[in-house]
């Protein structure tokens, strides 16, 4: 950040010193928004080392890489299920990917409208993750050097070679609230819609949601060590979809979906508690992951951003009855999160009462957990070893 | 999956149908006898747990109401799986009685049976499926 002077600077490698001496600050997101409040941002600077934030959230675009093992004779898996639920088996001999949204193969989908999804590919991770024995059928052609071309056996999370969960879009920074202003009730992956704005939904943590603490990604990069599904895991990558060019705050906010990011980290430190299938009526199913991103505050700048409150933060309303598939999504209104999380919102003056598909409580408990485990050490930061594509600064690459 | 409990009254002229395995044929329905007997009228009587789509339940229902079944819901309550729910909200804007709703303290999601009216939107409408319906199969 050459160019710029600040009052407070400190680098990662002091905060982690001081980690390791148990010296380090270090608060919550939520926490944060008093102390910046109350002291201004030199002073948080100066008093708060790191500000650890979190999400719990439905995410889409999740998935594992599984390496199950060789047989004797081997196989080379050309299809593979587990639990009923196809994986992609085009990688290498036993490599697979399981992605969060493949419904069971005999699953009815939507052919008796709205389908449950009772069970899919996020569901088959969750599975893994609790420590219950998941069935794995392969198929293959056969080959000389692995002749083999049918296999069946159960497997455990334990007993897999290899198991390390890749999330090619995560986090997403900012997120629609949706309403519904046709007749009929629809159903989305905005949840149930009721017809006539009867209600809206949304999907961010808001003032706890990492990438809202950090609106330019200025910490945030490839390499940045987070908490992950219980465990511990890695940005590697700015997400699919990653836009960070859409209309901002004055604050640096951006009031529609922008940034994301890929995110991976080894399955079998995880827990189902922070890594639940869900199945959502008439859409499909995926992943509730949960990820929490520890911002280290090296000037007065971050601490301003990480002080961020759901006052602040503002994302449009969009009707998903007609325009959001006709590709037309215009926003019917612009949005708090702290109107949001009051329970209702007022749209061309009618009030319409709101409701998350987030866990603010998970997430709470998230940002909470980063924070003991930076307190007690066995937590460090890394330095990012490259940003991810920011706008409107100028750090941008 | 949706499932209720009921209770089917098959008058004479019809209890020699085979109206029960068409639910299975025709409607895809699943279907489980919890008690079934011939009444001294000759009136046929039949708890019945049914599950499977919650529309083909209803189409099912409305294919024996028009043979002359007549049909009665078991008492049931709705209950929550608290080793299940996560705490995400979904249910909250879908029940029209506010026995869901969030602690704007703890962030939590509260569940209060006593305002609960068993309308079971947010059986399907809860992503991990963490509410449930338990029948007062005694009172049968
Ligand atoms: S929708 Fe389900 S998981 Fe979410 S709060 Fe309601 S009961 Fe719990
Ligand atoms: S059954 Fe209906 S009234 Fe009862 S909690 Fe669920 S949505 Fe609310």
């Amino acid at each position: 950040m050459e160019g710029k002077r600040y009052n407070v600077q400190k680098t990662i490698a002091e905060i982690n010193q001081k980690i390791k001496e148990g010296r380090a600050v270090i608060v919550t997101a939520e926490e944060m928004v008093d102390i910046v409040r109350d002291k201004g941002e030199i002073e948080a600077a100066k008093e708060v080392d790191v500000v650890t934030t979190g999400t719990f959230s439905p995410m889409c675009s999740s998935g594992a890489f599984i390496n199950f093992g060789h047989s004797v004779p081997g196989i080379k898996a050309s299809k593979v299920w587990l639990n009923g639920v196809p994986a992609y088996a085009g990688l290498a001999a036993v490599d697979i990917y399981i992605g969060c949204t493949e419904p069971r193969e005999d699953d009815p989908l939507n052919k008796v409208y709205p389908g449950e999804f009772l069970y899919g590919g996020g569901h088959v991770i969750q599975d893994l993750v609790a420590g219950k024995p998941v069935l794995l059928k392969a198929e293959a052609y056969g080959t000389h050097c692995y002749p083999k071309k049918k296999f069946e056996k159960k497997v455990t999370l334990k007993d897999l070679p290899f198991a390390q969960l890749c999330n090619p879009r995560n986090a997403y920074q900012n997120y629609n609230c949706a309403v519904n202003v046709t007749t009929k009730t629809i159903y989305t992956y905005m949840g149930t819609l009721r017809p006539r704005m009867g209600n809206a939904n949304y999907c961010t943590s808001g003032q706890l949601s990492p990438l809202f603490n950090d609106p330019y990604y200025k910490t945030i990069g490839i390499g940045t060590r987070i908490f992950l599904g219980g465990g511990v895991g890695y940005i590697i990558s700015e997400g699919t979809q990653h836009n960070p060019d859409v209309p901002r705050t004055e604050k640096g906010i951006p009031k529609r979906p922008s940034g994301t990011i890929m995110v991976t980290g080894n399955l079998k430190a995880m827990t189902p508690r922070y890594l639940a299938g869900v199945s959502i009526l008439g859409y499909g199913c995926s992943l509730a992951v949960g990820i929490g991103v520890p911002i280290p505050v090296l000037n007065e700048e971050i601490a301003m951003s990480t002080g961020v409150s759901d006052e602040d933060i503002v994302t449009q309303v969009i009707d998903y009855g007609l325009d959001y598939h006709m590709g037309k999504a215009r926003p019917i209104a612009e949005v708090t999160y702290k109107e949001l999380k009051s329970g209702q919102i007022k749209v061309d003056g009618k009030i319409v009462p709101t409701a998350p598909l987030s866990s603010y409580a998970r997430a709470r408990e998230i940002a909470a957990t980063l924070k003991k485990w930076i307190q007690q050490g066995d937590f460090t930061l890394t330095e990012p070893q490259s940003t991810i594509p920011s706008s409107g600064t100028p750090f941008n690459n | 999956m949706y499932t209720r409990v009921l209770v089917l009254r098959f008058p004479p002229d019809i209890t020699d149908k085979p109206l029960v395995c068409r639910l299975a044929r025709d409607f895809d329905l699943d279907f489980n006898i919890l008690k079934a007997e011939i009444l001294p009228e000759e009136e046929g009587l039949m708890v019945l747990e049914l599950s499977g789509h919650k529309k083909n339940v209803s189409e099912g229902l409305k294919y024996l109401k028009a043979q002359g079944v007549k049909i009665k819901s078991v008492a049931q309550q709705i209950r929550r799986n608290e080793d299940v729910c996560i705490h995400c909200g979904a249910c909250t804007g879908i029940c029209p009685t506010n026995a869901l709703t969030i602690d704007p303290e703890t962030a939590y999601v509260n569940f209060e049976p006593s305002k609960c009216k068993g309308c079971e939107f947010c059986l399907i409408v809860c992503p991990v499926r963490a509410m449930e319906i338990k029948f007062a199969k005694e009172k049968v």
